[in-house]
């Protein structure tokens, strides 16, 4: 029973790619976790960025210049509005989350010592990972893990008995990649702030389904990137608050995050731009702010609503073929399904299903923990959108079944 | 017979087929007949790396011939694996090293190529063709 608002059929006519055919197939996108379709829209913003005023920024006193410079800061004030942030300089240009959470690991470098501890949860994407093991490695800092259960919910009552005084970082994605869990992160954040350490929440997956208000979280780091919501690859974003960014040391230098130079000393730009070194991806930031609008237009309540009723029926759907076991079944969770059939493995039906047309992920997602957790080799990883339809559910479930013959 | 006449062979069965399902379902049946690898040889050493799914290569000199046998947790990774065993096995090291892999292309598998294709075909027909430099340089 399809209750939702959304004409989708129209939605669907933005997306000029959803036309096309792979194999002769019509395309079946269903990997929407790893990278969303780009509306027209966003399209048109890149397109009249290069054909209209492309000009580097902040710096030209010609009227390209300025016209560029103002695009991409009022994506800053969008982006502010959207996450309801306090302030436009707590949000930083990033060329996605692995580099937002770069940024921030390597400015806590200088700030923790070795008998400091970082908790890390067990469901991380390997972003959330590895910047983390390299800064325990460079200061010495322990890196604990927050276990997870078979589900793929968080236990909460271990999270608090790894709090203590010495935990300086807590990071945590909101939504998971792998699993699709919609992680508790006010809770996250309300007992690590009682033990008075920091919390990042990578926002990469939830972005693209739910609106995160940092001021209401009181979060001290979110990130985003466009790539997961309709926007284009190589921009993201960092917020932080006002006190962790002066705090931090700038992450890279070069041109624009300067205030002075010389040969004996520099001093670096105020917020936000001393964490922009160089010409930043003013096109992509635009259009970053293009996507933002067309979804907002949408609007993030309809979509979520939706969405819900694509996981639900394609829930029910896959659980009706013999031998398939969803992994991630959380109470709260995103429009995503990672699954196997019986002991085939992910590849092979994954590689039949792209021969359909029809687009999954399959492996170990970036999260090889989580997969390590469930033993076994990766998952194949259906992710939905709000351009999906049932129908394409149903051409999941039928490929599914297919492979599953051919593979017998 | 030559790498180059088994090769135009599997050219030949596999251009009895109209559509990709049918590849498939051939590919997955050659799967089956793949010498499988001794249990012994079935170790971290002998994974190729590059491959989303596990496959492991094992190769031995008999005379001046290289026999391979190998396996694989995929079975589609399986019957491209046994594809390239049955090319190369058999064959004297130099005759691998200075083989041709076209013929991957025209049993409609092109897309298995690419060398950031998931299955790592470019990797395993790199392994066994490190593994023919390796003997061959016994040889020498």
């Amino acid at each position: 029973m399809i209750e939702t608002t959304l004409d989708i059929a129209t939605l669907r006519k933005d997306f000029p790619i959803l036309e096309r055919k792979v194999y002769g197939y019509p395309l079946v996108y269903l990997d929407n976790a790893a990278t969303s379709q780009t509306p027209q829209a966003v399209i048109d913003s890149i397109v009249d960025y290069y054909s209209s005023y492309n000009a580097n920024i902040h710096r030209g006193v010609h009227a390209l210049s300025q016209e560029a410079t103002d695009a991409y800061e009022q994506v800053r004030k969008k982006l502010k509005r959207h996450f309801n942030a306090g302030k436009d300089h707590e949000i930083i240009f990033t060329s996605g989350t692995t580099h937002s959470i770069n940024l921030v690991a390597s400015g806590f470098a200088s700030i923790l010592n070795k008998d400091d501890e970082i908790l890390v949860s067990a469901m991380e994407h390997h972003s959330n990972i590895v910047p983390w093991q390299m800064l325990c490695e460079k200061t010495g800092a322990k890196l604990r893990v927050i276990p997870m259960d078979e589900s793929g919910d968080l236990l909460m009552d271990k999270y608090e008995q790894l709090l203590h005084e010495r935990t300086k970082l807590v990071f945590c994605n909101h939504v998971s990649n792998a699993l699709g869990t919609i992680n508790p992160i006010e809770e996250i954040i309300n007992k690590a702030h009682a033990v008075g350490a920091a919390v990042l929440i990578d926002g990469a997956q939830a972005a693209a389904h739910i609106v995160a208000d940092v001021q209401a979280l009181d979060v001290d780091f979110y990130t985003a990137s466009a790539h997961k919501m309709c926007g284009p690859t190589g921009i993201g974003m960092l917020y932080g608050k006002e006190e962790w960014l002066r705090r931090l040391p700038p992450y890279q230098g070069g041109g624009e995050m300067i205030a002075e130079v010389s040969f004996e000393k520099t001093t670096y730009a105020d917020l936000p731009h001393k964490f922009e070194a160089g010409t930043p991806n003013i096109c992509g930031a635009i259009a970053f702010g293009a996507a933002l609008d067309y979804m907002n237009n949408i609007g993030f309540e309809a979509i979520a609503q939706y969405e819900e009723e694509l996981l639900n029926y394609a829930t029910a759907q896959l659980l009706q073929i013999e031998g398939l076991r969803i992994y991630g079944t959380a109470r709260h969770k995103t429009s995503v399904i990672s699954f196997n059939v019986g002991e085939m493995h992910p590849y092979d039906i994954g590689t039949i299903l792209d021969k359909m047309g029809i687009a999954v992920r399959t492996g170990h997602h970036c999260a090889q923990p989580i997969m390590d957790f469930y033993q076994i080799p990766g998952t194949i990883r259906a992710s939905f959108s709000f351009y999906n339809t049932m129908e394409e559910v149903d051409m999941l479930a039928a490929g599914i079944k297919k492979a599953v013959a051919m593979l017998s | 017979m030559t790498i180059q006449e088994i090769q135009e062979e599997i050219v030949d069965e596999f251009s009895m087929f109209d559509d990709w399902m049918q590849r498939y379902e051939y590919m997955i049946e050659l799967g089956k007949s793949l010498p499988l690898i001794e249990e012994q040889y079935k170790k971290d050493d002998n994974i190729i790396k590059g491959c989303q799914s596990k496959v492991w290569v094992h190769a031995e000199l008999e005379g001046d011939k290289l026999s391979f046998t190998a396996d694989s947790d995929a079975i589609i990774t399986k019957g491209i694996i046994a594809i390239l065993i049955r090319a190369f096995s058999g064959q004297k090291p130099q005759d691998i090293i200075n083989a041709d892999t076209g013929f991957i292309d025209e049993i409609g598998l092109k897309e298995h190529l690419s060398p950031t294709r998931a299955n790592g075909l470019v990797s395993m027909i790199k392994q066994l063709k490190l593994y023919a430099v390796a003997y061959q340089t016994q040889l020498n």
